[in-house]
């Protein structure tokens, strides 16, 4: 259970852009997996404190990834 | 790695610096054999590979082939640590004027090989140094020079202890050839612990540590053929690892990332998460100058990722006796403080103890420092930035501890 960092994601907008792939690739600590289909993606829950807040998630979907700082909310 | 005391006196061997006639022997029969052809009045010592032999009761007088034979196996069932003698060195008694004590290693702060020489023999020279500064004299030398050609650096370092005339000669001689076995043997310490001067005024060494660099077994494989000592051979001075370092090993190795190497259990009640280039050396020395007593030495550095983090915060906290851990380090410019906050956090609490009243203190000041700092925050977790010393830091940590 991830602790320090949370992902929201929105679905449909990762969907829309096409992202799924992207994110996967470029995640350097492997937070994100190949969802139901091709156009969806998983989050792997022991790999979301290693989350280095890189952003390259964000630049790769702005509208469907959000990275959130547990410790400042 | 370190040579048994036989090993490095076959060193001094190849350089003509004498040392008491003798042999080794695996059981008491040997020994009592190797008594009486030596003439009955022995020295009996276990070979263990660990320093201070004199002052762990690994040294007997015997004054006969059957007292020789009763030291041995008195000796081959000592428990030095967690060591057991392997063999006893079996040497000639001397008598000796005097003693002195003789070294030469490498100075870190000068980036130096250096040559030590006290009149307080048969102890550690850095307590020397520490107890009586004025009783141990130093001279640097280069590795770019034979040391034919600074022979006058071992004579103005005998000089300085006060010898004159023909025993300085003698001396500068031990000296000079000391260090030219720790230049072509890759030694990190070369060390006649006790320096004997007979009454005919000649130098005999007496006892003898000897310490190889880790990455010199390679350019020295013509001597460890001959000591027939293998490749592989583990010769920490340590011996094998505890279980508790077996895993810290198996932790390093499961995830690239990072690295926690090396890792050393000791006896001490208080864990430490140490790092940055060097630093946790200074760290460890600043912990136990405040009188503390760490259960272990754990540098860890290269940015090692959260998990790595927060396994080496849970197997420090599974040593019996250690509540109480201390996460510190130099400036890391190479090392995230925010991931290494995120991973000794979480293994606190994946214990089911609370951070605040288990992390000492969180010092490690450098990247991401300010997102380290909310998250300290948030715990209750007490920390501090590059304003605080080290030493300061330790002092507050080791405070703590003691309660």
């Amino acid at each position: 259970m991830a602790m320090f960092i949370r992902i929201d994601l929105k679905e449909d907008a990762i969907a829309e852009a096409g992202a799924a792939a992207k994110l996967i690739e470029v995640c350097p600590v492997k937070i994100f997996a190949a969802g139901a289909d091709d156009k969806s993606v998983s989050i792997i829950d022991d790999n979301v404190d290693e989350c280095t807040l890189c952003d390259l998630c964000m630049e790769a979907s702005p509208k469907g990834v959000k990275v959130v700082k547990l410790y400042e909310e | 790695m370190r040579f048994y005391e036989y090993e490095s006196k076959k060193i001094l061997a190849k350089y003509g610096i004498p040392f008491p006639k003798g042999g080794v022997a695996k059981t008491a029969e040997e020994a009592k054999n190797l008594a009486a052809d030596l003439g009955g009045k022995v020295v009996v010592k276990a070979m263990v590979l660990t320093s201070s032999l004199t002052d762990r009761g690994t040294v007997r007088e015997a004054n006969g082939p059957d007292e020789a034979a009763k030291a041995t196996e008195e000796l081959l069932a000592l428990k030095v640590g967690a060591l057991t003698p392997v063999s006893v060195l079996v040497e000639e008694q001397v008598e000796v004027e005097r003693e002195l004590a003789l070294q030469v290693t490498y100075d870190g702060v000068a980036k130096l090989p250096v040559m030590i020489a006290s009149d307080v023999p048969r102890k550690n020279l850095d307590d020397v140094a520490d107890d009586t500064p004025d009783r141990v004299k130093r001279r640097h030398f280069s590795t770019l020079h034979p040391m034919r050609a600074q022979t006058f650096r071992c004579k103005e370092l005998v000089r300085s202890l006060g010898l004159g005339g023909s025993d300085l000669n003698r001396m500068t001689q031990v000296v000079s050839k000391l260090a030219d076995a720790m230049l072509e043997y890759d030694l990190t310490v070369a060390e006649i612990n006790a320096l004997g001067q007979t009454k005919d005024g000649k130098f005999i060494a007496l006892d003898v540590n000897m310490d190889m660099e880790e990455e010199g077994r390679f350019r020295q494989g013509a001597l460890l053929e001959e000591f027939g000592i293998p490749m592989t051979e583990t010769r920490g001075v340590r011996g094998e690892p505890t279980p508790m370092e077996r895993e810290a090993q198996a932790i390093d190795a499961d995830d690239p990332r990072g690295l926690i190497s090396p890792f050393v259990e000791f006896d001490g009640n208080m864990g430490l998460v140490i790092g940055a280039g060097g630093g946790s050396l200074t760290i460890f020395d600043a912990v136990t100058r405040h009188g503390g007593k760490p259960a272990n030495y754990a540098a860890i550095g290269g940015n090692p990722s959260v998990k790595k983090a927060q396994r080496l915060a849970k197997l420090v906290l599974s040593k019996e006796g250690v509540d109480k851990i201390a996460v510190m380090s130099n400036v890391v410019s190479n090392t995230r403080a925010d991931l290494v906050a995120r991973g000794v956090i979480k293994g606190v609490l994946e214990l089911g103890l609370e951070p605040k009243e288990v992390i000492t203190i969180f010092r490690c000041p450098g990247a991401w420092e300010a997102d380290a700092f909310k998250i300290l925050e948030k715990y209750g977790v007490d920390y501090c930035d590059r304003s605080v010393s080290l030493s300061e830091a330790a002092k507050r940590a080791v405070a703590k501890v003691q309660g």
